[in-house]
């Protein structure tokens, strides 16, 4: 039986990379272009996944587990991240009632 | 003898500390006594000195602890006992004696009797320091704290501002001359690398003569003299400095203090004769002094200021001396000038003192009768300085004169015109003081007195050194030996003595005397018609076209100093500091603060607050730095 | 560990100080005694380190390793007379206050902490260290000035911070830039960049950077303009720290930093330094004789002394640096000195306007002499401390270049004229509405005044038992920097 390894060979690493690069431009897009926090909030995760996923295939193809123990880190600092922001858009609710980017413009001069 | 030589300048050291540390416990006049007494043993010391001292084994040098020392330099605080210094002791210690007594009897019941003997034995213990002293460094602690005890006591009375200024006034202008000295100081250890007498003099004879180095060093150490000794252009304080009490400026400003830079010179008499055009150039300062301040004596109405111009002038006469290479002369008329223009100061006091404060000669006159003891010692002072023989005058002018001829035609015929200006400002004086008809209202509660037995004999003291003091130095060819010269020439070096006889013959050096002596005496002819007889013909004035009105204020030199020197630092006072200071310096500083703030101010409007505009300059910015790390 | 005392004593009573509850009756005694401890024990350490030199103990504690910077405070001739200066003068500042206007316990913990930092800033042998300390010595003086200063304090206390600060920051640069030129793995001692620091390029910007850092704090012609308005607003007590003893910092650092390290830029380009210092001299001589105000006069004073201390110094004559050395000395007893004398006319007063006073001799000769003497030493006459001070400098400046010199020299006569002037203005001519019932100085003034005059004409007469301790070191920089100008 070939491992999970060989299974995952048998993609050819350039599509891995392609399909990353794609999910990162859709995030970055997303965070550009929406206006509701949470929306954008979705499109970082998006970003980070993709670069997640991207660790994983190197990892697999170079037969080196560094890279997936980045990937574990990285999942745990998101997680907590996502805890934090997520928290924060809750109390920006509370006090504002919306979560427009464009109408939280407290934050300057 | 000599090792013990400490004690004559600590002797008014310690009168001035214990006199100050009990400035208000000292009632009466102990304080004076005080004072007295110790400058009196310093007297006799020094007195006893003079006479065990060995006559022939020239200097000794005493060693009291070393000084600065650093690298090459070796300072000692060391003093030196030689005849020149010891002749300086007798007439510091003599004088300030004999001062310090008429004095208790001068500021009795002034408010400041004790601070004014603390003053006056600082001053003493100064100027022993600087006429023992063993080198240059020494002698200028010296220098600078006779300079700060004349200005203490010039502003004695310190409520008055004008005091205030005048002695201010001579303590910036010494310290000019202070300057130069100094710099010439660092010559020497740049030169020498020493400021030991012994090791310069020593170093410096084997130079050639004329060499320039030796010319720049002869010519600061000169500038200090011209501070110290009131030459032109430095002179103007010394009239100023008259605000201080009468004492003061008979000890400080006319036998002791600003005799200092007679004797610098004389004390370095190697080097000056090494450097011919300093001497020509001492001359020339000499010769013009005694002639300007000569010629404004007689245009004064304020009794002290006569005395003090004519001290000027007598002070460019000894100059003129020692620029002839005749150092003895000018030694001996040092000597001579300490005794009768102390005595004359003296009894300028007496006549103040006698009229309760009165300075000014137009509301004088008639005091012959009034007060016949000083009109005695004033006319005994007038004529030792107007060179009537036999006093003390004559020989020491004559000497002068001699090395003068010696010298040149013109800088003799010259010298002898300044010599004979001091007989018409003078009798002038004499004149307007004490004969004539009173000019001065005379008050019943406070009636015109002789002094106090304490000035008047001291008076006398210094009018019997007036009139015998001259037989010191009696020239040869007036049957003496010229004692003072032998006694000196262990110190001075002095080239022309030799010579002397062989190029004056014996009737030229007659003529000296003879001629000056007859124009001496119609001056004083002269004087007498045009001063009582006629007095009240012509008015006051000697005249009153313009030369007559330049002279008599002083060449407006003080007008021109204050115009050319004090205006413009003022000036540049006020505009460097709020020009420069806040215009420009402090200006560009705080332009950069302000700088700061202004980048900032404009600089914020990108922070829009907009998070959408806060992303998207993020990603720009990632992908830049991306693009930048690719084609790097 | 003598040297870890000295530096924990103010620390630990300034600590102290903060955490008791404020009571104004004792908080400068507490202060005084610590400051009589430190010097206690600074004059015990003298004493040890005078009696072998050579032997004596680096403090060295073992908590501090990091890329060879070490916690080291060791004494040299040079940093034992700073450390002597700064440890004799804190009690007579701290006293100085008896009987003004009661301070608040910070205000004598942060004087302690200040000494702390001061004592760090001269006896260090960390370079980096050096930095720190010298940082740390900002601090309190910051507030100092700033919490109880006068006018427009706010405004002159931060324009001071941050001049000063910019300068710190260029001087850390020079720093780092002279750990990365002097190549190797080494420490951060002072000795290992003397041997290492040989590269004659880096040299002109260290040069600068280190130059602007301490013409900043020193300060030097054009970069003064924070003083006379600091000094001003500052308390008194504050002033005399900056005057006395902080100034001293920079010119401590031109001689340990400046002088060893840029040798050869200094041959080329020194005499552009030598001239702003120069015209540093002339210029604040200058303006200082118009000067109203007694302590703008005393700064501009000082400017011109300081300015003719570094032209001295940078000569790079072995008279020069003796003269700088001694004459630091001098400048630090001598200004506090007149600081002293302005805080009790103050104190009398209320008014440090030269105009509005007048006549106090007749009123308080004590106070006069006493005044009087340390103006003296001040225009240095001779048998005063700077007299011998300004002697060396100048001989040095003139070994240097004589008309140097004559400029130079000019400043005794203006500061004739300045200080006599101010003398005259304030002590004699008829009293005024604010000096009219000027009462003479009491015992507790006069215990302040005595050491210092002692100080001045002691040095003044026996100069020699300072310049021997800074020879040897003057020595070992000098074989470092000098150029053969030495005769």
């Amino acid at each position: 039986m070939p491992s999970t390894i060989q299974n995952l060979q048998i993609i050819p690493l350039d599509y891995y990379i392609f399909f990353c690069s794609a999910l990162f431009a859709i995030g970055v897009v997303g965070v550009l272009v929406k206006r509701n926090a949470l929306v954008i909030f979705m499109s970082i995760e998006l970003m980070l996944n993709s670069a997640n996923l991207l660790l994983a295939a190197f990892s697999a193809y170079r037969n080196d587990p560094a890279g997936q123990i980045f990937v574990f880190f990285i999942m745990v600092v998101a997680a907590a991240e996502v805890a934090i922001g997520l928290a924060l858009l809750v109390m920006i609710y509370r006090s504002t009632h919306t979560i427009d980017i464009n109408v939280l413009n407290k934050l300057k001069w | 003898m000599a090792e013990y030589i400490w004690l004559v300048p600590l002797l008014p050291l310690i009168g001035f500390i214990f006199i100050g540390l009990n400035l208000k416990r000292l009632k009466g006049i102990n304080a004076g006594l005080i004072a007295s007494v110790t400058v009196a043993s310093a007297f006799l010391f020094s007195l006893l000195l003079f006479f065990t001292y060995d006559n022939q084994s020239g200097g000794r040098t005493i060693e009291l602890f070393k000084w600065i020392e650093v690298h090459r330099l070796s300072v000692q605080f060391s003093f030196l006992v030689d005849h020149l210094s010891i002749l300086m002791l007798l007439i510091v210690t003599g004088i300030g004696t004999s001062i310090h007594i008429y004095s208790i009897g001068y500021m009795k019941g002034d408010g400041g009797f004790n601070r004014f003997f603390s003053y006056m034995n600082l001053f003493v213990f100064f100027m022993l320091i600087l006429v023992l002293g063993a080198n240059y460094l020494i002698l200028f602690i010296g220098w600078e704290g006779v300079g700060l005890c004349s200005y203490l006591l010039i502003g004695f009375w310190f409520k008055n501002h004008a005091y205030n200024d005048a002695a201010k006034k001579a303590f910036i202008m010494n310290r000019i001359g202070d300057l130069g000295f100094l710099l010439a100081l660092f010559f020497l250890v740049r030169e020498f690398g020493s400021v030991s007498y012994f090791e310069v003099f020593g170093k410096a004879s084997q130079l050639p003569s004329g060499t320039t180095v030796l010319t720049l060093i002869t010519m600061l150490l000169f500038t200090g003299a011209i501070g110290k000794s009131a030459q032109i252009p430095l002179f103007t304080w010394l009239p100023d400095a008259m605000a201080g009490p009468t004492p003061v400026s008979a000890l400080i400003h006319a036998a002791t203090m600003v005799t200092a830079g007679i004797y610098m010179i004389a004390r370095s008499n190697l080097l000056f004769l090494l450097s011919p055009v300093t001497m020509a150039t001492i001359v020339a300062v000499g010769l013009a002094t005694a002639l300007v301040a000569g010629s404004i004596a007689i245009y004064q109405q304020d009794i002290k200021k006569v005395l003090a111009y004519s001290t000027v002038s007598q002070l460019g006469l000894m100059f003129v001396a020692l620029g002839t290479g005749t150092f003895a002369a000018a030694m001996f008329h040092l000597t001579t000038h300490a005794f009768f223009k102390a005595l004359l100061f003296l009894g300028a006091g007496s006549v103040i003192h006698a009229l309760h404060g009165e300075q000014d000669i137009r509301r004088m006159g008639g005091l012959k009768i009034k007060i016949p003891f000083t009109f005695l010692l004033f006319l005994i002072g007038t004529l030792a300085i107007s060179g009537i023989p036999p006093f003390a005058g004559f020989f020491s002018k004559d000497a002068i004169l001699l090395g003068a001829f010696q010298f040149g035609p013109v800088t003799g015929i010259l010298t002898t015109a300044a010599a004979l200006m001091t007989a018409i400002y003078m009798f002038r004086l004499l004149f307007k003081v004490f004969y004539g008809i009173p000019r001065f209202a005379e008050n019943a509660s406070h009636p015109v007195h002789e002094s106090p037995a304490s000035m008047t004999w001291t008076m006398s003291l210094l009018a019997i050194l007036s009139i015998v003091g001259g037989f010191f130095g009696l020239p040869h060819f007036l049957g003496g030996s010229d004692r003072f010269a032998a006694y000196l020439s262990p110190v001075l070096a002095t080239p022309i003595e030799g010579t002397r006889s062989e190029s004056i013959n014996l009737l030229s050096e007659w003529m000296l005397v003879i001629i000056p002596l007859i124009l001496v005496i119609g001056l004083v002819a002269y004087s007498w018609s045009r001063f009582v007889k006629r007095a009240n013909e012509r008015g006051d004035a000697l005249g009153n076209g313009w030369m007559v009105r330049w002279v008599s204020n002083k060449f407006y030199l003080d007008e021109l100093y204050e115009a050319m020197i004090q205006k413009p630092v003022m000036w540049l006072s006020t505009f460097l500091h709020e020009k420069i200071e806040i215009g420009i310096i402090d200006k560009l500083v705080n332009q950069t603060g302000t700088l700061v703030v202004w980048i900032g101010k404009n600089i914020r409007y990108i922070q829009a607050g907009n998070v959408g505009y806060y992303l998207f300059y993020m990603v720009i910015s990632i992908i830049i730095i991306l693009f930048f790390n690719l084609f790097k | 560990m003598l040297m870890g005392y000295l530096i924990s004593v103010p620390l630990i009573f300034s600590l102290l100080l903060f955490a008791i509850k404020d009571r104004t009756s004792i908080n400068g005694k507490i202060a005084l005694v610590a400051s009589l401890l430190t010097l206690g024990l600074a004059l015990w350490i003298a004493r040890l380190y005078l009696s072998d030199p050579s032997g004596f103990p680096v403090f060295h504690p073992d908590f501090f390793h990091y890329l060879g910077i070490e916690f080291k405070l060791s004494l040299d001739g040079l940093s034992l007379l700073l450390l002597m200066l700064t440890t004799f003068l804190f009690p007579l500042i701290i006293y100085s206050g008896v009987g003004g206007e009661p301070r608040r316990n910070s205000f004598y913990a942060l004087m302690l902490l200040m000494e702390m930092a001061l004592i760090g800033v001269f006896t260090t042998t960390d370079i980096l260290l050096f930095y720190i300390f010298w940082e740390l010595a900002l601090i309190p003086i910051f507030f100092i000035a700033i919490l109880w200063g006068g006018d427009n304090a706010r405004a002159i206390t931060f324009k001071f911070f941050l001049y000063t600060l910019v300068g710190g920051l260029i001087m850390l640069a020079a720093i780092i830039a002279l750990y990365v030129h002097t190549g190797g793995s080494h420490s951060f001692a002072f000795a290992d960049f003397y041997r290492l620091m040989r590269d004659p390029r880096a040299q002109i910007w260290i040069l600068s950077a280190f130059f602007v850092a301490f013409a900043i704090k020193i300060p030097i012609f054009p970069f003064h303009t924070w003083q006379p308005d600091l000094y001003q607003t500052a308390p008194t007590q504050g002033t005399m720290l900056l005057a006395g003893i902080m100034l001293k910092m920079g010119i401590y650092g031109l001689f340990r930093f400046v002088l060893p390290l840029c040798p050869d830029t200094l041959d080329r380009w020194g005499f552009v330094l030598i001239a702003l210092s120069v015209t540093g001299i002339i210029y604040a001589s200058i303006i200082a004789i118009r000067q109203n105000h007694l302590k703008r006069l005393i700064a501009y004073s000082s400017l011109a002394h300081v300015g003719l201390i570094s032209a001295g110094l940078l000569t790079r004559t072995f008279y020069g640096m003796e003269g700088a050395m001694f004459q630091m000395i001098s400048h630090g007893i001598n200004i506090v000195g007149l600081f002293i004398c302005y805080e009790f006319l103050v104190r009398r007063t209320g008014t440090g306007e030269i105009s509005s006073l007048g006549g106090i001799a007749s009123n308080a000769p004590v106070f006069a002499t006493f005044f009087m003497i340390i103006l003296l030493g001040s225009i240095s006459l001779p048998l005063t401390n700077s007299f011998i001070g300004e002697f060396l400098l100048l001989m040095g400046l003139f070994q240097y270049n004589p008309i140097v010199a004559a400029i130079s020299g000019l400043s005794i006569i203006f500061g004739a004229v300045y200080m006599l002037r101010m003398f005259q203005r304030v002590m004699y001519g008829p009293t005024t509405e604010y000096t009219i019932h000027f009462k003479d100085l009491n015992t507790n003034e006069v215990i302040v005044l005595i050491p210092i005059v002692v100080a001045i004409i002691w040095l003044g007469l026996a100069p020699g038992s300072l310049i021997d301790i800074a020879t040897p070191a003057v020595r070992y920089i000098g074989s470092i920097t000098m150029q053969i100008i030495d005769y």
